[in-house]
């Protein structure tokens, strides 16, 4: 009978159905609609005198003969070497997140596991690293490192961004060590192990639910930066977002905005999978911090 | 756990921090106290049959090799913190005198670069902060109310303007809503005006950039109240409907009061995040009408050839104490939580 009544359909239920209708339209409209056009010509992408232009290709039917065109995937990806910051990105975002939660599960199990004033003083600093802005902190790397002559190659990038990511990534798993029993790792320690031991063959087997939802959130870290990678480093060093950054200064003179199109549908790609396939995941760990604190 | 052990399992996260994150603040600091050596100057006296007459010239060389040899540049305590494009005190304390009124004292101060990154950064959090909540939370509920077999796509849907990278994000919107894009040639149709264009007007483009915040930041609190609402208690629920509560009641006495907690935690999330309001000023090329203390900081970096350090350093420390502001109530709460935590243990 509650259910019966929770369901019934009022007034409110109907405006709220109503709002997440809206909300829906707004949320992806703006992912279909750039998606569909990356395929068309700037004419159609572009159409002050008529909207449905992009829709139907008229003017990529008159420049190209067909309804839908690769034109602008072409000219990013082979033209201006989009696939050269693809690659880039590829082993900045795997390093990164491999570095991260390597040094990450080692911190966050012994903060779980210590208990001791300092460790507490630990995460409170972690805290506040968390909130400072990635920019603040790329104005004092630039100086050191342009002195030390590594500015602009991937390594630099690598570090600083696991370093970045650390603070995130030791709350995270921090947490999620605390919810595993104490008693796992300490019976072992009685049994003769030591405490790495312990580490390793009690708690690394169990740990993987929380290391792949941790990873997922220093991926998208390293994959959305662009305030670290835009500033440090160089243009044939330049991973996906800068260089998509950068399309836009060239790109609008020579009016080929559709390799910028066509380059940002590409990089968002990966995104969407990623939610696809981990999206439970991706909540749990958005809500991890709030329902528990 | 032993010290010892606790020491070299803490070791590489923590140098990390301390290399990475910490001694690079302490660089910022170092940095904003010092400015960039002036270019050395060489006079010359050149004598003619009417006289002589001194020319100076930029000595490029010695220029050179003196910022190489000192690339810090040379001790300027406080002063750039109090120069026009920071605090900007003199010309503050110029316009109070010169000006007439209020609003136009306001308006110069506004002038000030500092001043107008500082407005823009603090309306943006202040706007788009209590918007995010209660949207977020309005989606969640209505949501929660879906058939179990919508809701998977429903919350795949939404979190795609949050995952989504914000750079590129506000591309997306901005093309929409360029003058020949199906947002802004549509609104030129509506409204009858060619002319119209949201790029062009400063007000237009604060309400672009802000809904673009709010669009992108929408999802993470409606994701933290949907898992909040998966643990409403039910017993109160049942009680409170068989007073003949309303659903609307029920919403107000039940529900927002046990989302309470969560609501605080998603504010404190997005004062944080919003203050470093940063790509999509980028992506909308808004500079002219709108820039906020992380573009600053990144213009002046930019700065070709040339990056101002001192400056870059001066308004990041800035930028680090608004964070630290905003920070404060989260440490307390951080502190509170740790020392009942620790208390339950002992």
């Amino acid at each position: 009978m509650t259910t019966k009544a929770l369901s019934r359909t009022t007034p409110l239920t109907v405006i709220s159905f109503a709002l997440v209708a809206a909300w829906l339209v707004i949320a992806a409209f703006p992912f279909l609609w750039t998606l569909w056009g990356s395929f068309k010509v700037q004419a159609d992408f572009f159409s002050k005198a008529d909207w449905t232009n992009a829709l139907r290709g008229v003017e990529t039917l008159r420049e190209t003969g067909s309804a839908f065109t690769g034109q602008g995937y072409y000219g990013a990806w082979v033209q201006e070497d989009f696939w050269r910051a693809v690659l880039n990105t590829g082993i900045v975002v795997f390093f990164t997140v491999i570095i991260s939660l390597t040094f990450g599960t080692l911190g966050g199990y012994a903060l779980a596991r210590s208990g001791k004033r300092y460790a507490f003083w630990i995460l409170m600093a972690a805290l506040v690293f968390r909130a400072m802005p990635h920019i603040t902190l790329v104005s004092g790397y630039l100086l050191p490192f342009f002195e030390w002559n590594v500015w602009g190659i991937l390594p630099t990038t690598i570090v600083v961004l696991v370093a970045i990511n650390q603070p995130f990534t030791l709350w995270m798993l921090h947490s999620f060590f605390l919810n595993i029993p104490k008693d796992m790792d300490e019976s072992a320690m009685v049994d003769g192990c030591t405490r790495f031991q312990a580490f390793r063959h009690v708690i690394i087997p169990v740990m993987w639910p929380g290391v792949i939802t941790t990873g997922l959130f220093s991926f998208l870290l390293a994959y959305n930066d662009f305030a670290v990678t835009s500033m440090l480093l160089s243009e044939q060093n330049q991973t996906m977002i800068p260089a998509i950054a950068s399309f836009l200064g060239s790109t609008q003179v020579e009016g080929n905005v559709m390799f910028a199109v066509a380059a940002v549908v590409s990089a968002t790609a990966p995104l969407f999978v990623l939610v696809m396939v981990f999206q439970r995941q991706i909540v749990s760990g958005l809500t991890a911090g709030a329902v528990k604190g | 756990m032993k010290d010892r052990t606790f020491f070299w399992f803490i070791l590489p996260t923590l140098s990390a921090m301390i290399l990475f994150i910490a001694l690079p603040i302490v660089s910022v600091f170092v940095q904003s106290l010092h400015i960039q050596h002036e270019q050395v100057l060489v006079v010359s006296e050149s004598c003619g049959p009417f006289g002589c007459e001194e020319t100076s010239a930029v000595d490029q060389e010695a220029t050179r090799a003196l910022r190489e040899a000192q690339p810090l540049g040379k001790f300027n305590g406080l002063r750039t913190y109090i120069n026009r494009s920071h605090l900007a005190f003199a010309e503050i304390a110029e316009e109070w005198r010169a000006a007439d009124s209020l609003g136009t004292f306001l308006a110069r101060v506004y002038n000030l670069p500092f001043y107008k990154a500082l407005a823009f950064t603090l309306t943006y959090t202040a706007v788009v902060t209590p918007f995010v909540l209660a949207l977020g939370l309005a989606v969640a509920v209505g949501v929660n109310s879906l058939p179990k077999l919508l809701k998977g796509p429903t919350i795949f849907v939404s979190l795609l303007p949050m995952i989504v990278t914000p750079l590129v994000g506000s591309l997306i919107l901005f093309w929409m809503v360029d003058g020949d894009g199906v947002i802004g040639a549509t609104l030129q149709r509506v409204f009858d005006d060619p002319s119209l264009s949201l790029k062009a007007s400063p007000t237009l483009t604060w309400i672009m950039l802000m809904v673009y915040g709010i669009w992108h930041s929408l999802p993470f609190s409606f994701i933290v109240f949907y898992a909040g609402l998966q643990t409403v208690p039910k017993d109160t629920m049942e009680a409170a409907m068989i007073d003949g509560a309303t659903t609307w009641q029920r919403l107000r006495f039940v529900t927002i009061p046990h989302l309470a907690p969560l609501a605080t935690f998603v504010t404190l999330m997005q004062l944080m995040d919003n203050f470093r309001v940063f790509e999509p000023i980028i992506s909308f090329q808004a500079q002219a009408h709108a820039t906020s203390l992380s573009v600053v900081i990144f213009n002046d970096l930019r700065e070709s050839g040339n990056p101002l350090y001192g400056s870059a350093g001066a308004t990041s420390m800035m930028t680090i104490i608004g964070v630290a502001i905003l920070l404060t109530p989260v440490l307390i709460r951080t502190w509170k939580a740790g020392r009942a935590s620790a208390a339950k243990a002992h």
